[in-house]
């Protein structure tokens, strides 16, 4: 009941967090001081604020696209668990339901860009829903691989499995599915070397530019909706990357935060040292994590 | 819930395809708007009396065998109902309603120039279906197959004077009765293993190696390419691109699963099935699957879309009922059950889907006259109810949840899980990832769909596109809150396709409820009532904090001073990248511009997806076959004394050669 609580309350508060952290890290690979660390809670907060223009082309749609993909991405997150702790919603299964709430979320998103009847939209859309589809098998190979390994089809039980002394009894095959979520982690949260967050021409986007006509309350859910993908996929990937436990329940929320800040650094790092691939690339480089993750499978099956 | 168990499903169905058939008289009778509203009341009278008949007999109320003292050749003719024919009732007569339903306010029938044909033919291809399922005599199943195959081919070419429909409308044929000859052979074979025309018993028939591998090879050709399943599925965008579209929708939605059915029915007589033949489905099932899909993705009519997805469900639900076998094989009930399940669930949840999808497109081409994606646009403005309900269609095909599409995907992901789980050697695992790249390219394929023809603005003019009224509208929405009861409570399908799974798979129906007890049913119908709940809860929150006056603007446009509708992305733009990714499965043919001359002068560009089958293979076979018969044609002289010359020829011969 208590982990609940505190799993919905760092769900809710801390993914602001991550977005500063490795707008942090950028600055300071830039040699600059960079935004303050609560940045993103500041601009969340303000554009709440804010009023809102809508283009005269959208329709309910354009309205409803952020709203549910924030939704789905908040029903997901109840579905991961934070650390060892046992999330709020397990079920046999609850992998699959995990995966397809991400669907949803970027159906509405790529329907309401191409709401706005815009060709930049329609860009951005287009190329999300392609780089998407090949990043959703490669998800699923590494869930296999961990069902196998654990025995179990809920993500909890599967998370909860990973700890250092299995970690290094079947060592390569988590190395390799670290590298495979790790590219996940990327494409599905837009972040060089798939797409670049801080780009602002609009050839080169994708995730910014589906967001382009968004103003206001809507333009911070979309925010804080990313946020949260970011913490929720994070999760993730540091339960099957950084296996260590403190011994008790109540240290391990902090290592946990630890966890997800030491990720955040890394996307960070990884952001500042690469440029964004050529667009022709991208699906190359979601095939070979695919086929990193199917060796990951591979190495178990004996 | 005391169900009146004094009728009798088997005679409920009979009466309720004797009422669906004669309703296709009224249309004839009375050609005026009266003869349309009986036809459409009488069917919807013999589906509910049909669907009570299938539910009691699912339920577990056993229906009589009654056979006709019709003087066949052979023995006289049963019927037959099982849980098997029940479930595939059930689809039908949700369908065959709201299908007739539509038609009223999409083809009037005092303004058709047909006069009451379509009328006539979709009650003949509604009750051919009822009779086709309960049947259990070899020359009958015939009889209702080849009326329901001619009975949708008049209605698929009931627009004859177009050539594309005209064309259609041939290889359609062409395809049918390819597999019919198939199926004669087949049940050729059948006799002369049982010495029967009669249906045996499920699990009655003993499989004897070479004869049962040409029986199933058959089946799995001649109802498989009813089915639309790869490589056969080249008559399937045609057809169902072409057909009036409340015909598409009952096609789709309908007939596809009759060659579906036929599979599991030849399947299930056998006592023991050959190991190879649940991997050689689900081998089939995944490449429809995939290509299907990706076909999906690259077309630009929106009916050749749905058609294409049809051909990717046939696929999934091929995948779980080849898993299913595959369990069986391998002793692995769990398998089995899960996806035995998944495949029916599918089944069902298609039946509800792509009708509604395809009524919807019926609203939208009554409107703006073109089926072409890239000509629509900013339909949402005009159609907000049909857009509405393509929304929620779209969503469903896509798998994704809160809606019905996903619960028999989730089956069969446990199976791929549970298979490699368990396995040592798990093939099995393939199926996950696959459904998973069928899944995103289905997302591809139906934001394409829904976003350029509903949202943006419009790309070409076009006239007065309208909500039907309740004839168009009433459909869409009761096939929506049917998908909606499906999503919220799944358990209602599960028991549904439970008996079915028991007959399938030889378990009883405690069996199959105990394997399936691991699966968080209603925990799946919960979280999809909670996940609507908060869509809901975020709208009502984000009103207050959106004042209803927001001012309005133009779609940022980088500055641009003129844009105009044609600048938006268009449907092949958008799925582009995807489909070259998938060159290999759906080829493009590009015509680009040639530069010849200094000066630019009016060139054409254009792209047109290829139907590998037809233009690869068919067309050159036929034109092969044609030059190569064509000395017969000397025998074709006109002149009428020799032809009398060549019967009494004929005759002479086999006199001879009967009387030694």
């Amino acid at each position: 009941m208590i982990d609940a609580v505190i799993h919905v309350i760092l769900t809710i508060f801390l993914p602001p967090l991550l977005l500063g952290v490795i707008t942090r890290v950028k600055a300071i690979f830039a040699g600059r001081r960079g935004a303050p660390l609560l940045q993103p809670y500041y601009d969340i907060l303000r554009l709440m604020r804010k009023g809102s223009v809508f283009s005269t082309t959208t329709t309910w749609v354009f309205r409803a696209g952020p709203l549910v993909t924030l939704c789905s991405i908040l029903t997901a997150s109840l579905m991961i668990p934070l650390g060892h702790h046992p999330p709020p919603i397990s079920f046999a299964g609850d992998v699959i339901l995990f995966a397809y709430l991400f669907g949803l979320a970027r159906f509405f998103t790529t329907v309401s860009a191409l709401d706005t009847g815009s060709s930049f939209e329609g860009m951005g859309a287009a190329r999300e829903v392609t780089f998407s589809a090949l990043a959703e098998p490669t998800l699923f190979f590494a869930v296999i691989t961990l069902a196998r390994v654990s025995h179990s089809l809920s993500l909890s039980e599967i998370l909860t499995f990973v700890t250092p002394q299995r970690w290094l009894s079947v060592g390569a095959c988590m190395i390799l599915l670290t590298v495979a979520l790790f590219i996940v982690l990327l494409a599905e949260n837009c972040r060089i070397p798939f797409d670049d967050p801080t780009t602002h021409l609009e050839l080169t986007m994708i995730h910014e530019v589906m967001v382009l006509d968004h103003s206001g309350p809507l333009f911070g859910a979309i925010l804080y909706g990313a946020a949260v993908k970011l913490f929720v996929l994070s999760a993730l990937f540091v339960g099957v990357a950084f296996p260590f436990t403190t011994g008790s329940p109540l240290l391990d929320w902090p290592l946990l935060i630890l966890k997800l800040l030491v990720t955040a650094i890394a996307i960070g790092v990884v952001e500042s040292v690469m440029a964004r691939l050529r667009l022709v690339r991208v699906p190359q480089l979601l095939v070979g994590a695919t086929i990193l993750s199917a060796f990951a499978l591979l190495l178990i099956l004996r | 819930m005391e169900l009146p168990t004094t009728a009798d499903p088997t005679h409920l169905v009979i009466l309720a395809g004797l009422i669906i058939a004669c309703g296709g008289g009224a249309g004839i009778l009375f050609p005026s708007r009266s003869g349309q509203w009986l036809s459409i009341l009488l069917t919807a009278a013999g589906s509910l009396l049909g669907m009570t008949g299938g539910v009691m007999r699912l339920a577990g109320v056993e229906g009589t065998v009654r056979e006709f003292a019709w003087s066949f050749p052979m023995e006289s003719p049963l019927v037959r109902i099982d849980p098997l024919s029940a479930f595939f009732l059930i689809p039908l007569f949700i369908v065959a309603p709201v299908a007739g339903l539509f038609g009223r306010g999409y083809r009037p029938l005092e303004t058709d120039s047909r006069r009451g044909t379509l009328t006539l033919f979709l009650s003949l291809f509604t009750g051919s279906m009822v009779f086709l399922l309960i049947s259990a005599h070899a020359i009958l199943f015939l009889m209702m197959w080849e009326i329901m195959a001619i009975s949708a081919w008049f209605l698929l070419t009931i627009d004859s004077q177009d050539p594309q429909v005209r064309r259609a409308g041939t290889i359609y044929l062409f395809a049918t009765h390819g597999g019919t000859m198939a199926l004669f052979v087949m049940f050729s074979l059948m006799r002369g293993a049982t010495g029967t025309f009669r249906f045996p018993l499920p699990g009655e028939m003993g499989a004897e190696g070479g004869g049962a591998t040409a029986i199933l090879i058959l089946a799995l050709v001649g109802f498989g390419g009813k089915a639309g399943v790869m490589p056969l599925h080249f008559w399937l965008p045609g057809a169902h691109a072409n057909a009036p579209s409340h015909v598409s929708a009952m096609m789709s939605g309908v007939m596809l699963k009759m060659g579906i059915y036929g599979i599991l029915r030849v399947s299930g007589m056998f006592s023991t099935l050959p190991p190879w033949f649940g991997w050689l489905i689900l081998i089939l099932g995944g490449w429809s699957a995939v290509s299907g899909i990706a076909l999906a993705a690259s077309q630009s009519d929106l009916k050749r879309l749905f058609a294409c997805s049809s051909i990717e469900n046939v696929g999934i639900i091929l995948t779980g009922i080849g898993i299913g076998f595959i369990g069986m094989s391998q002793g692995d009930q769990t398998l089995m059950a899960l996806g035995f399940t998944g495949g029916f669930i599918h089944l069902l949840n298609h039946a509800l889907f792509k009708p509604l999808l395809f009524l919807g497109s019926g609203v939208i081409i009554h409107g703006t006259h073109t089926r072409r994606i890239d000509r629509l646009g900013g339909l949402m403005k005009s159609i907000p109810w049909t857009g509405g309900a393509m929304l929620l269609g779209s969503v469903a095909i896509s798998g994704l949840p809160p809606l019905n599409g996903f619960i028999g995907e989730f089956f069969l992901y446990l199976a791929s899980f549970r298979h490699a789980m368990t396995s040592s050697l798990p093939f099995l695992l393939l199926v996950a990832p696959m459904l998973a790249l069928v899944g995103g390219t289905a997302v591809i394929a139906f934001v394409k769909f829904f976003g350029i023809v509903f949202l943006g603005s419009p790309r070409r003019g076009y006239d007065h596109p309208h909500d039907g009224g309740v004839t168009m509208t009433g459909p869409m929405v009761i096939l929506s809150i049917l998908m909606l009861l499906v999503a919220l409570y799944p358990l209602l399908v599960i028991r549904g396709a439970m008996p079915v799974v028991a007959q399938v798979g030889h378990l009883s129906l405690t069996g199959v409820s105990s394997l399936l007890s691991f699966v968080p049913a209603p925990l799946l119908g919960w979280m999809n009532l909670a996940l609507i709940l908060v869509v809901a809860g975020a709208f009502f929150l984000f009103r207050r904090f959106i004042p209803a006056g927001s001012p309005r603007s133009t779609t940022w446009g980088c500055g641009y001073l003129a844009p105009s509708p044609r600048m938006q992305y268009t449907g092949t733009s958008f799925s582009q990248m995807a489909v070259d990714l998938f060159g290999i499965v759906a080829t493009i043919s590009r015509r680009s511009p040639r530069i010849s001359l200094i000066f630019p002068t009016l060139e054409k560009f254009g792209v047109r997806t290829r139907e590998m089958v037809i233009d690869s293979l068919l067309v050159p076979l036929f034109q092969i076959a044609g030059s190569g018969f064509s000395w017969l044609r000397r025998l074709q002289h006109g002149k009428l004394h020799i032809y009398m010359l060549y019967i009494f020829v004929t005759l002479f011969i086999m006199m001879l050669a009967w009387h030694p």
